[in-house]
């Protein structure tokens, strides 16, 4: 883990759990458990990935450590500060700080609004003492800072295409400067020839503004070139947290594994392993006991079943939660 | 291998308040018995109008045309237009002699049914089955695309699956009576990337076991190298170049492919430590309003004022049946 100073965002044993209404009388009361004992730290100025199939909990990760949904338990600490119990008032001030990119480009936009009014809002709620001219300029500011020309401030959002209208979801995050974004599926909406327009515009935000990103995904591939470290998520938990490179070279975890194997790669030239994983995942409101992911695994042991297996450096700044240290996996081709 | 379907100067256009609107323009291809030919765009390049236009599902005249010829070999060798048959006709051809399976699996299975149900339906439908016979039938197919507990699941609903399992219960009716032709449209799209291989890796079993035909609809390159034996990339509505798997991905020869190519994030490649990723600058064209010439010289950094925006090129043959449309290729592989 990184030393104190470094670290913009700490999430200590987070716990995000739903309960479901009872569906009958004869119904038990039942708790979805989304995210379960998740701790992890975010490094100013890095970009990391949070990779999951649906259903892992990554998006609910996502919101609850910008408190959008309060945390069942555990702690969130945002640049130095406890923020896991602040209320509403004194969140306000750190709202600003940290934004949030939606996957998708037509829902997130007000089809009634126009692009300035959507890039007003944020500082009409932050920064009311702004005059019209200053709100304009700063408009104007953020439309040149994603690619878009100042003459668009004036259309509405059907009017452009989906990786423009990413592109507004973006600048109107960055209108009240924050420190941290997090990007959930970005760009899994976009076509192929616009999600790499969209990636590289995140990184060189990120660089010119001194960002902090959490990459929300289902797509390692997506942040493969994008993300310094990766952190991937079976059934509410992070099962493999390692530097990007060192993650794809020598993964950890057979759930990792897996992933690599099944992550298409366009060369039908390559030889690659395949591992089809068999089933389906289980129910977050009733999860195996012991290591969530020894139903599918292949290398699945009797102990497997009798304890959730911790989260453990195996290498420098590489963790893993899989108690069998002997297993030699694939990687999906050598480095 | 014996031709199983030709489509001939197939073209689509739409009727709309801008006017009548082109959406496919003059493709041709063949897809030989047990072969599997991807056909690869983005949004609004025709590729899902084309695989609708071949089993006669768009909107009827005069708010969609179609021209040109749908050739299918039938399981009586003969060979018919699809395009001249009765509608009558035509219904025993669909979810028959060729079947069909969607992006979404959830829209395309009816909630209030059981998964038996339906896919009793189509056995009925097309066969002179008996109803019990229909729901064995079924289970058999349950069992061929790998759910589990075949005759217990028969009398789930579809939002009881999860949706690899609904994708495989859509498979399951789709070849519920053989067809010797399955149009499978962004099959995968939908689901999660271990599912996604699950369900590639049945859909190459189950051809190896019927030796089907299969189109398959993508835009997802890494899926295309695969599944695919053939590749046609196609870009505002027609076809950019076409050829066998290796060949086309591994030495593209039309600007937008290698565009393409290029702009796909790889895990292999991030292992070598390349971070930034190359992207086609620009957008896809509105099919209403076409640039002049090659439709894509807009966003090509190959283009050439004077050539490329004169005059569509022709799709052309650069050897061993690779086809590309471009006026460049040739020095554009030199310059390489």
């Amino acid at each position: 883990m990184t030393g104190e100073t470094q670290a913009l965002v700490e999430v200590a044993e987070l716990c995000k759990w739903f309960a479901q209404p009872r569906r009958s009388l004869t119904h038990r009361a039942e708790t979805i458990r989304a995210v379960t004992d998740v701790s992890f730290a975010i490094r100013r100025g890095e970009v990391l990935g949070l990779v999951g199939e649906s259903g892992s909990g990554k998006s609910t990760i996502g919101r609850t450590i910008l408190r959008l949904w309060e945390p069942t338990s555990g702690t969130i600490r945002f640049d130095g500060q406890d923020i896991t119990r602040l209320s509403r008032r004194q969140l306000k001030p750190l709202r600003r700080r940290m934004q949030l990119v939606f996957q998708d480009p037509f829902g997130s936009l007000n089809p009634r609004m126009t692009v300035e009014a959507i890039l007003a809002t944020p500082l009409i709620i932050h920064e009311a003492r702004l005059s019209a001219g200053e709100r304009r300029e700063r408009i104007a500011g953020a439309l040149a800072k994603v690619g878009l020309a100042r003459h668009y401030a004036g259309r509405f959002p059907h009017e452009f295409s989906g990786g423009q209208r990413q592109r507004i979801g973006i600048a109107r995050a960055l209108m009240v400067e924050p420190l941290f974004l997090v990007a959930d599926e970005p760009v899994s909406a976009l076509d192929v020839s616009i999600q790499a327009q969209i990636v590289n515009l995140l990184l060189r935000l990120k660089d010119e503004l001194g960002l902090t990103i959490l990459f929300i995904t289902h797509d390692l591939a997506v942040v493969a070139h994008s993300a310094d470290r990766i952190a991937v998520m079976y059934l509410g938990r992070i099962v493999e947290l390692a530097p990007t490179r060192e993650l794809f070279g020598n993964p950890r975890h057979p759930y990792t594994e897996a992933l690599l194997s099944a992550a298409p790669i366009p060369d039908p030239t390559l030889q690659r392993q395949r591992i089809v994983l068999t089933g389906d995942l289980p129910s977050p409101i009733n999860p195996p006991s012991g290591c969530a992911f020894r139903t599918r695994c292949r290398y699945a042991i009797a102990d497997c079943a009798t304890a959730v297996p911790p989260l453990r450096p195996v290498a420098a700044g590489h963790l893993s939660a899989c108690i069998r240290a002997d297993l030699v996996l694939g990687a999906p081709v050598k480095p | 291998m014996t031709v199983q379907l030709e489509v001939r100067h197939l073209g689509v256009s739409f009727r709309t308040d801008d006017g009548v609107v082109p959406a496919v323009h003059d493709v041709s291809f063949e897809v030989r018995q047990g072969e599997t030919l991807a056909l690869v765009g983005e949004s609004g390049s025709g590729k899902s109008v084309t695989s609708l236009a071949i089993m006669r599902l768009t909107p009827p005249p005069p708010r969609a045309a179609i021209t040109g010829q749908v050739l299918l070999r039938g399981r009586d060798g003969a060979i018919r237009d699809l395009g001249q048959l009765p509608e009558g006709r035509m219904r025993e051809v669909r979810g028959n002699e060729i079947g069909m399976i969607f992006q979404e699996p959830l829209t395309s299975l009816n909630p209030v049914h059981t998964i038996g149900a339906q896919i009793a339906e189509a056995l009925a439908y097309h066969r002179s089955i008996g109803r019990r016979a229909a729901f064995v039938r079924a289970a058999d197919l349950l069992d061929l695309v790998g759910i589990p507990e075949p005759r217990r699941r028969l009398s789930s609903y579809p939002h009881q699956l999860s949706g690899g399992m609904r994708q495989r219960v859509m498979i399951a009716i789709a070849l519920a009576c053989d067809p010797s032709v399955l149009i499978a449209d962004e099959p995968t799209t939908a689901l999660d990337v271990t599912v996604q291989a699950q369900i590639l890796a049945l859909l190459k079993d189950l051809q190896a076991r019927t030796g089907m035909s299969i189109v398959f609809i993508t835009h997802n390159l890494g899926v295309v190298a695969e599944i695919a034996d053939r590749v046609m990339v196609m870009y505002a509505g027609r076809i950019v170049e076409q050829g066998d798997v290796v060949p086309l991905l591994t030495r593209p020869l039309m600007p937008y492919t290698m565009g393409l190519l290029r702009s796909v994030p790889r895990i292999d490649w991030s292992a070598e430590g390349r971070t930034e990723l190359e992207m086609i600058g620009g957008r896809v064209p509105d099919p209403a309003r076409l640039p002049a010439g090659c439709s894509f010289h807009p966003r090509c950094r190959h283009a050439l004022a004077g050539l490329c925006e004169t005059a569509v090129p022709e799709l052309l043959d650069a050897g061993d049946g690779h086809l590309v449309r471009c006026r460049r290729w040739n020095d554009i592989r030199a310059g390489a």
